[in-house]
């Protein structure tokens, strides 16, 4: 532990750390535009210059390491004019355009400006300008206002693992570019928030609002299982743009693009009042009462198990609890949160978490990924495994699609075939994972949604066994390495409250069957819209379907009565993310129209069916959950879960596991609504440029 | 002046072959294998009692450079490099040297190499000097035939390569740190230090970068001894050095020449004077085009070695002499180095790549006397705001010659802005 001195206190910091971090640690600020807290050093803005006794010339902290006995000084004129020096320089060649500026506001120049800046330039000659480049629908560029910071650079190289951006040419005339390709990766839009000055503006936010006229709401993404903590930025009744919120555990400062910006999809396809199908086979709007007398007749002497429910994956947990209430008071177990089909056993805890945690992967010395495209169906877990990859010494083996991971990996094979090889202990892999002291196992929902899933999973659960992943209770370090990696927010929170089939209920593929066959007449859809949708019947001809959504999706196509409802940026509701961990959304803005958050239109309508719920505000009903399950009481934290049997041993098919997410950046009603999104799918999926036409100049 | 019996470089105009056949009898590879018997411990230590420094510019201890290489390794490879990127406006030493005299440097790889426990050298050659790679190359060739370097070279069981890398006429490339990036492939741009070389230096490993004439004096050295050395210069600025004259002076040449040597000696003697004579002489840039000018004045006594050209807030640096008589426009001359400054500049760090443009826009104007009398402390300003707070020191040279020109010349600055002032007035 060195102990140096900073302005004439003495402190001692650890080993290892820059002085730049150990002036923040002494309480001194220093002043920083390339330097990041997470990506490597560059030293190229010379702005956190400070001096050191002994040496020669400033230094610049954020790349000097400390050492015993080091005398730094941040407060002296030379380190003033140092930094009033640099400030100078970089105003130069910046365009004085901030009041057109996207940054404008939450921009790192114009703070350190007013603290560093002089208030009138000494430079007479003529600015430099540089041309936009393009890098994609989601990155507006106005590359005037570059600094050459390289921050982008090192974002897209070492976080994102993508290697696109770059510094061409030298000296005044440097620039950064992608050489026009669009920016391909998932977690994009983090370079607008790394950027520190206008250069890398968000594209769709461009010219949208002012920081300082945004209500700014904490909460979380629903639209995949990682739970990213984010920012919600409102204005008015819309959702203007979503920003990442720092959480170690989870996704650190980063977020994805589809987290980011499919918040315009927010504001489109919403459902804003209630619909009942009329008598011509044609949605109608109504108002709240006729449509619950609606659901109120049809249920009229049905028995409880000619009706189902199913829960999709944008649920949270307060609205699927009062669901499965209600429906046990109608007396149906007939209960799935599992639309997709994937056969997880709810039996055990640990035996459907990502029980590593995501900060836990940093941890492991080996994975092997199986059924599952973590870029994709959990963008920041991958962020995670790259980050662990990089650090050297970590085996990957993928059995599944061979995609690009950003990191290699040994690919192992197709299907069930070599997931049994894995597991009698056959391969080169096989032996990585014996060696391995801290190995884990990524099962994705590929491998779970179909008929063979059961036998899959008791197949994952013997290969955890088998290398040592899991706890054996004798006194080892408790290290969890089996992982089932969800893609819907939902699921966790779904399975933790036992929305799950009852005694004798149907699940998801029982329901399809009584669709089928006759054997359910009511179906209540809370916002399932990843449906086999056909084999719920023809409207009017199949069960009589209650759709509870917030976007007219495909669930809301099939209804007969919608009852509108809240996105997750519209309610304060509980979400449990694959880890296990329980986080709360808070709202940002009311739904729209007519639609009310979820839980109380459960309420409300247990009333008039008669089977009154028994709380009447969310208070009540949380204390609900906590008496269902313990784990909702523990907000944020993960606790350890004890291991035990699951899944059921048997034949599998050899057909090959595929992933369940085909395109990124379409996998809900809310990013399906949304038209960036659309954008992206056409530059990123189709490979079409906008304005390009091939004469275009 | 130096006796042709002490001179070094006794081929630096190619009047002999450079091959094999006649280096040796010139006097290479001659008992080197006795030299490496003698021990890594021992070349170090000769070397820094020869009190030898770097003669690629900053005059660094050349034997302290080596003793901090890593005596045991941790399972990576060292390395030595040879900086023979001669990119410094005015310079051209290294390149005769390779040119005519190549296995001088071959030899002084193979032994500055051992003497740091190296397993190979990389001489990083500037692009442009096509012939003088050729000749490298043919030299290394030979070498390699002889047995002179590869496995067991000269038979001291020592086993060490030679490679000639091209580079592609960087400036930048020629500070060591960019170089190594350079050599692996990478932009030329210079790395942060700490960590230096020769803990994390090529391919992550422990590296030194040396200068061609460091390297190819070394055997020398320490074959004739260290007090033959010592006795010639100064102390602390001992031996020999070659000097590139250039610019206005009769002859041009590189010439092999005590250290402290009158600079007028050097002139007069060696390059036959400046044009018109030594009162026609207007100033001098004594150490490559980054060090500061001095002018006539202060040339007439100065020595030519580290310290006093130091104590004249100038420069040795490549020991590069440009000299400007008086049909100079002194500051149009420093205008274009800026101009080349500005050109070279790797654009990583801001004070460089900002600053760089900005004085040469200020000097195209100064040149004119299109500026108002404030401008020339704005400059000035500029070029400390530089100077000291660049990762390399491309910063600091940029700023230097700026920093010479308005110290001695500040009063030829300023008369041209007040004529045109005066001359603007007269027209309206």
């Amino acid at each position: 532990m060195p102990k140096l001195t900073i302005d004439g206190k003495e402190i001692e910091v650890a080993e290892g750390l820059s002085v730049l971090q150990a002036c923040e640690l002494a309480g001194v600020e220093i002043p920083r535009f390339c330097y990041h807290d997470r990506l490597s050093v560059a030293g190229n803005c010379r702005m956190c210059l400070v001096e050191m006794e002994r040496a020669p010339k400033p230094i610049a902290s954020c790349a000097m390491p400390v050492g015993e006995g080091m005398v730094i000084k941040t407060d002296t004129d030379k380190v003033k004019k140092a930094r009033n020096g640099v400030m100078e320089f970089l105003l130069i060649n910046h365009p004085l355009d901030c009041p057109i500026c996207d940054q404008g506001g939450e921009c790192d120049l114009q703070d350190q400006a007013m603290a560093y800046g002089f208030d009138r330039s000494r430079f007479a000659e003529n600015k430099r300008a540089v041309t936009e480049k393009y890098m994609g629908p989601l990155i507006k560029t106005i590359m005037t206002r570059c600094i050459q910071c390289t921050r982008c650079v090192r974002f897209a190289t070492e976080v994102a693992g993508v290697e696109q951006l770059g510094l061409v040419n030298r000296g005044e005339n440097a620039e950064i570019t992608t050489l026009e390709q669009a920016v391909a990766s998932e977690l994009s839009g983090n370079l607008v928030d790394v950027c520190p000055v206008g250069a890398l503006t968000s594209g769709p936010y461009a010219f949208v609002a002012r920081p300082w006229e945004l209500r700014k709401t904490d909460s979380v993404d629903v639209l995949d299982a990682v739970g990213s903590n984010i920012r919600v930025d409102a204005r008015g009744r819309e959702v203007l743009r979503v920003l990442p919120r720092l959480h170690e555990g989870v996704n650190e400062e980063w977020i994805n693009d589809k987290t980011r910006h499919a918040c315009d999809g927010l504001s489109r396809q919403r459902l804003d009042r209630p619909y009942l199908r009329n008598g011509a086979g044609r949605l109608e709007a109504v108002s709240w009462s006729v449509a619950f007398k609606a659901i109120a007749e049809r249920l009229k002497g049905v028995p409880g198990e000619r009706v189902a429910a199913i829960a999709g994956d944008l649920c949270d947990a307060e609205s699927m609890l009062a669901l499965k209430d209600l429906m046990a008071g109608l007396g149906s177990a007939n209960l799935d949160c599992r639309q997709d089909g994937a056969l997880i056993d709810p039996s055990c805890r640990a035996g459907y978490l990502f029980n590593t945690t995501i900060a836990g992967i940093e941890q492991a010395d080996a994975a092997l990924l199986v059924g599952t495209n973590p870029r994709w169906e959990a963008a920041l877990v991958n962020a995670r495994l790259r980050k662990r990859f990089l650090q050297g010494n970590f085996g990957v083996g993928l059995v599944g699609q061979p995609v690009d991971l950003t990191y290699p990996y040994d690919y192992l094979g197709a299907g069930p075939e070599t997931l049994s090889a894995v597991a009698e202990g056959n391969g080169a892999f096989a032996e990585i994972l014996e060696k391995a002291q801290r190995p884990m196992l990524i099962l994705g929902m590929g491998a779970l949604a179909r008929p063979d899933g059961a036998a899959v999973l008791a197949a994952a659960r013997a290969i955890a066994e088998r290398y040592g992943m899991v706890p054996s209770g004798n006194g080892d370090d408790g290290w969890n390495g089996f992982n089932l990696l969800h893609t819907a927010a939902a699921r966790v929170g779904g399975l933790d409250l036992g929305f799950v089939p009852g005694d004798g209920g149907r699940d998801i593929e029982g329901i399809y069957q009584g669709c089928e066959d006759g054997a359910i007449e009511v179906l209540y859809l809370l916002g399932a819209d990843e449906l086999k949708i056909g084999r719920l019947g023809e409207a009017g001809k199949g069960p009589f379907v209650i759709y509870q959504g917030h976007h007219g999706d495909a669930g809301a196509h099939r209804a007969d009565v919608i009852l509108p409802g809240a996105a997750y940026t519209e309610k304060n509701a509980t979400y449990v993310n694959t880890e296990g961990r329980v986080q709360l959304a808070r709202l940002a803005t009311f739904p729209p129209g007519e639609a009310r958050e979820d839980w109380t239109i459960l309420r409300a309508l247990s009333e008039v069916v008669g089977q009154r719920l028994p709380y009447d505000n969310l208070g009540q009903l949380r204390q609900r959950l906590i008496e269902v399950n313990r784990v909702f009481a523990a907000v944020d934290q993960i606790e350890p879960v004890a291991w035990g049997a699951f899944g059921t041993p048997g034949r599998m098919d050899p057909a090959p596991f595929v992933s369940p997410i085909g395109v990124f950046y379409m996998t809900d009603p809310i990013s399906r609504a949304s038209e960036t999104m659309a954008q992206c799918v056409e530059a990123f999926s189709l490979g079409v440029r906008k304005g390009v036409t091939g004469t275009h100049g | 002046m130096l006796q042709d019996k002490d001179r070094i470089f006794t081929d630096l105009y190619g009047q002999q072959s450079w091959r094999l056949e006649a280096a040796r009898k010139r006097g290479d590879w001659d008992g080197t294998k006795d030299l490496l018997l003698k021990g890594q411990d021992w070349i170090i230590d000769e070397m820094k009692k020869s009190g030898l420094r770097g003669r690629g510019g900053a005059g660094f201890p050349t034997g302290l450079k080596w003793s901090f290489m890593p005596k045991q390794s941790d399972g990576r490879p060292s390395y030595l490099v040879v900086n023979a990127d001669e990119g410094e406006p005015g310079t051209c030493k290294d390149r005769d040297m390779m040119r005519h005299d190549p296995h001088k440097l071959v030899e002084g790889c193979l032994i500055a190499g051992f003497a740091m426990r190296a397993v190979a050298a990389y001489i990083y050659i500037r692009g442009e000097f096509y012939r003088e790679a050729e000749n490298l190359q043919g030299a290394i060739d030979e070498a390699y035939a002889a047995g002179l370097i590869g496995k067991n070279a000269c038979g001291s069981g020592y086993d060490f390569d030679v490679f000639v890398h091209r580079g592609a006429g960087a400036y930048i490339c020629g500070e060591e740190t960019a170089l190594i990036e350079s050599l692996e492939g990478k932009k030329g741009q210079p790395r942060l230090k700490p960590p230096f070389p020769a803990a994390v230096g090529l391919y992550g490993c422990p590296t030194t970068v040396n200068n061609v004439e460091t390297i190819a004096v070394a055997p020398e050295i320490l074959r004739r001894g260290v007090s033959w050395w010592t006795g010639l210069g100064r102390p602390n600025n001992t031996g020999t050095k070659i000097f590139s004259i250039s610019g206005h002076v009769n002859k041009p040449l590189n010439v092999e020449e005590e250290m402290g040597i009158p600079l007028r000696e050097l002139i007069d003697k060696h390059a036959g004077g400046v044009i018109g004579g030594w009162d026609n002489l207007l100033a001098v840039i004594p150490g490559g085009s980054s060090v500061p000018c001095l002018p006539a004045a202060i040339c007439s006594n100065i020595l030519m070695d580290f310290d006093s050209l130091r104590e004249a807030q100038s420069g040795l640096g490549t020991a590069a002499v440009i000299v400007m008589d008086k049909s100079t426009d002194i500051v149009d001359a420093i205008c274009r180095l800026s101009h080349f400054y500005m050109h070279e500049s790797c654009g990583q760090c801001t004070p460089c790549r900002e600053g760089t443009g900005w004085m040469w826009r200020v000097m195209t104007r100064l040149v004119r006397g299109d500026a108002e009398l404030d401008e020339v402390d704005t400059l000035l300003d500029v070029t400390y705001q530089v100077e000291g707070h660049t990762i390399c020191a491309l910063g600091d040279a940029a700023a230097w010659p700026i920093q010479g020109l308005l110290r001695h010349f500040r009063p030829e600055v300023e008369r041209r802005i007040r004529e045109h002032k005066q001359s603007r007035a007269a027209a309206e």
